[in-house]
């Protein structure tokens, strides 16, 4: 049983809203807003423009460098228009406006079935490339990257991301009961392709469902396991999930394959399957929609550039008495201003809430009770650091450690002050960046 | 209870007088030069010329190893006065530059976009799909520029939008850097017509995120001199160099170009003293 990393915290989870409901595939919508750049790292480059035909599957931007994915066609159909429209990620972005042919017809090339039991290590790290796949949990890291790890870091444990520990989602919890052959066979590949012999499967224990099909799954299956979770935020956190599992610390600033861990969320190894066996790049996702504010929650497979008013809309919209729209979940996640803001390749949620659910308060100043330190996963000290980011003393931010904030919001959660300590930490980290940059 | 107090005042005489030897050998020879061009700088320590006080410049000046004109707060007159002390002519000196916020887009005007209920600061809330405001150039009204200043020269109105006063105003550009929306330029003091707007979005887009945006029409360029004022994508531009009859202003159908002097004297008093 695995569980205890340093700190956390125990949110409502309210997953029950949606995770009883079966993934419904969502209808073609009448537009789609399709953003250019889809991974944090490099931004890709679009290569269509305004009044341009494209297929189902045809890369529309190509990656901007190694850490980088390309971008393709979630439909055929025609460019109706470039532009700047809001993102879940909390930017105004470049994205191409579809409209489709309804036909949906795939490039040529993509949807054929192919034998993987052949399949190299470089030819799945390849495939991974070519179809767009992210990291699907939410954070969109470039899958192909963790793929390649340096020679001298050699990686002995993959780990299936299956926590979910963010409160409402529901999205992998659906997959892993839906999806569960697809899913192993996915990270069958990813295991192939870095030679790994150990794969667990994590699970939080609210998941039991989950834990059991998985099991049953695994079963004949060499070198798998499952491993069901403490149930506590922020669990499915890389670097929390690690040393839960292995005991093993990844380094300050240090990437998880420092630890010799490769981590994957469910749904990424899924996408892995569909690119690898159906020559499908990525170009849908599972998204919970859920809270008190839709009408009727669920879980949908949409395909990317799907406009949160579409899928509201197909979830039965939203009360009248809905008051914000969270892209992701409410720990990690974005508000969004403009029902515009369409489905990325890391929107694992749409969480609506309620006026009274939704906190508006003054910026007020720290007691210095320290609960915010008892929280932090990552051992800083949250009270210090937002005030050296209040007084703009930036600098000191960075050397207390701002860096390896992973942006979890325990110490925001539990603050009797309820201070914005996570916008604190955002804008040190931008600040530092930028001084970095400008000092070259 | 008396030994105690003894021995204490003889502990403190010890200590001063460890620091007062401490004072003599380590002490650090000064150009008195430099003691002197620290007097005729203005004190503010605000750091424009790169370094971390006055007394730095002051020093790195003596030294012969930054310009008598270095401190861009203390301009022509200091220059002057730091020449003297240096033996040096101070032939240059030119315009006093005060700074400007290039929008006139308050909560009157423009729109909001979403409410925001976040860490009172324009770069946080820039960092959040690009503001609060639907024109995503204008100022956030939040006030980092004027947290900035090390003169108190900028002020957040209450409709929500930041202003510079001329008067205290030095030009350090403290506030250029600060602002994220890259809206405050150096203007040429004295000037009293100018075009409030920093949006480069098209017309139509413009003029319905904002009641007193720049809308590209170009009838200013056509009313003012030759030269006087361009357009820099979609949006007028006016050209310091030249003279701009105040009539211009008339032209502009948005009510985008305001007159008001910028005050070409003040700031200099304050920072250098008499003349
Ligand atoms: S400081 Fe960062 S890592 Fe620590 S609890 Fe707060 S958000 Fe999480
Ligand atoms: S929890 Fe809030 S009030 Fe308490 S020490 Fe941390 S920041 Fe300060
Ligand atoms: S407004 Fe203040 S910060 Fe800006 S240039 Fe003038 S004195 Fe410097
Ligand atoms: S001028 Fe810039 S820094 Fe100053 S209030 Fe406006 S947006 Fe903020």
């Amino acid at each position: 049983m695995a569980g205890g990393f340093f700190g956390g915290v125990h949110p409502e989870y309210n997953k029950e809203l949606s995770r009883g409901k079966s993934i419904r595939v969502m209808p073609l919508p009448e537009q789609l807003t399709v953003y250019f750049s889809q991974n944090l790292g490099a931004p890709s480059n679009a290569v269509v423009k305004k009044g341009e035909e494209v297929k189902k599957g045809q890369v529309i931007a190509q990656p901007g460098g190694f850490v980088s994915t390309p971008v393709h066609s979630p439909t055929s159909g025609k460019i109706k228009s470039t532009g700047f429209y809001p993102s879940p990620v909390g930017t105004l972005m470049e994205a191409a406006v579809i409209i489709p042919d309804g036909r949906d017809e795939w490039e040529e090339g993509c949807d054929r079935e192919r034998d993987t039991a052949g399949l190299t290590s470089d030819e799945i790290k390849d495939i991974v490339k070519e179809a767009g796949i992210v990291g699907m949990g939410g954070a969109t890291f470039p899958t192909h990257v963790k793929l390649s790890p340096p020679e001298d870091k050699p990686i002995d444990i993959l780990i299936l991301n299956g926590a979910e520990c963010e409160p409402y989602l529901t999205s992998d919890h659906r997959l892993m009961l839906e999806k569960t052959e697809e899913i192993l066979e996915g990270a069958s590949l990813f295991a192939r392709a870095i030679n790994v012999k150990n794969i667990v499967v994590a699970i939080e224990k609210n998941k039991p469902g989950a834990i059991e099909k998985m099991r049953e799954a695994v079963e004949g299956r060499d070198g798998f396991s499952v491993e069901p979770m403490e149930v506590i935020y922020p669990q499915g956190a890389e670097k929390q999930l690690i040393y839960s599992i292995t005991g093993r610390k990844v380094p300050a600033g240090g990437l998880p394959m420092e630890a010799g861990a490769l981590v994957q969320n469910v749904g990424t190894c899924l996408a892995a399957f569909e690119a690898a066996r159906l020559s499908r790049p990525l170009i849908q996702r599972v998204v919970a929609v859920t809270g008190s504010g839709i009408k009727n929650p669920g879980n949908v497979l949409a395909r990317v550039g799907t406009s949160f008013r579409d899928i509201i809309d197909f979830c039965g919209g939203m009360t009248d008495d809905t008051a914000k729209v969270i892209s992701g979940g409410p720990m990690m996640g974005v508000s969004q201003y403009s029902l515009d803001s369409a489905v990325n390749k890391g929107t694992s949620g749409i969480v609506l809430l309620k006026a009274d659910e939704v906190a508006q308060f003054e910026n007020e100043p720290c007691i210095r009770c320290g609960r915010c330190l008892v929280v932090c996963p990552m051992k800083l000290n949250p009270s210090a650091l937002s005030i050296f980011a209040e007084r703009m003393r930036y600098e000191e931010t960075g050397e207390h450690g701002v860096a390896d904030c992973i942006e979890c919001g325990s110490c925001a959660y539990v603050c009797p002050s309820k201070r914005p300590l996570v916008q604190h930490f955002k804008r040190a980290k931008a600040e530092i960046r930028n001084r970095s940059k400008k000092a070259g | 209870m008396l030994t105690a107090v003894i021995a204490l005042a003889g502990l403190g005489l010890l200590g001063s007088l460890g620091l007062a030897i401490a004072a003599r050998v380590f002490a650090v020879e000064t150009d008195p030069r430099a003691e002197e061009i620290e007097e005729v700088l203005p004190g503010a320590n605000c750091g424009a010329c790169g370094k971390p006080g006055c007394f730095d410049l002051a020093r790195e000046i003596a030294r012969g190893n930054a310009d008598i004109d270095a401190c861009p707060v203390g301009g022509e007159k200091a220059a002057k006065a730091i020449g003297k002390i240096m033996g040096i002519d101070f032939s240059g000196g030119g315009e006093r530059y005060v700074a400007l916020v290039l929008c006139a887009g308050d909560n009157k005007e423009a729109l909001k976009k979403y409410q925001y209920n976040g860490i009172y600061d324009c770069v946080s809330v820039d960092m959040f799909f690009g503001g609060d405001k639907a024109c995503s150039y204008g100022c956030l009204g939040l006030g980092t520029c004027a947290g900035a200043c090390p003169f108190g020269a900028i002020d957040i109105l209450p409709e929500g939008i930041a202003k510079v006063d001329s008067d205290k105003c030095t030009g350090c550009g403290k506030c250029i850097e600060a602002c994220p929306k890259g809206i405050i330029k150096l203007v040429p003091a004295g000037r009293n017509v100018h075009i409030l707007c920093s949006s480069h979005d098209k017309g139509a887009a413009a003029k319905k995120k904002c009641r007193v945006a720049c809308i590209g029409c170009q009838k200013c360029v056509k009313a003012a001199p030759e030269g006087a004022i361009h357009m820099d994508d979609f949006l007028a531009v006016i050209n310091y160099d030249a003279e701009i009859p105040e009539s211009v202003a008339g032209e502009c159908p948005m009510g985008t170009i305001k007159v008001f002097k910028t005050e070409d004297s003040a700031g200099q008093e304050t920072a250098g003293g008499g003349s």
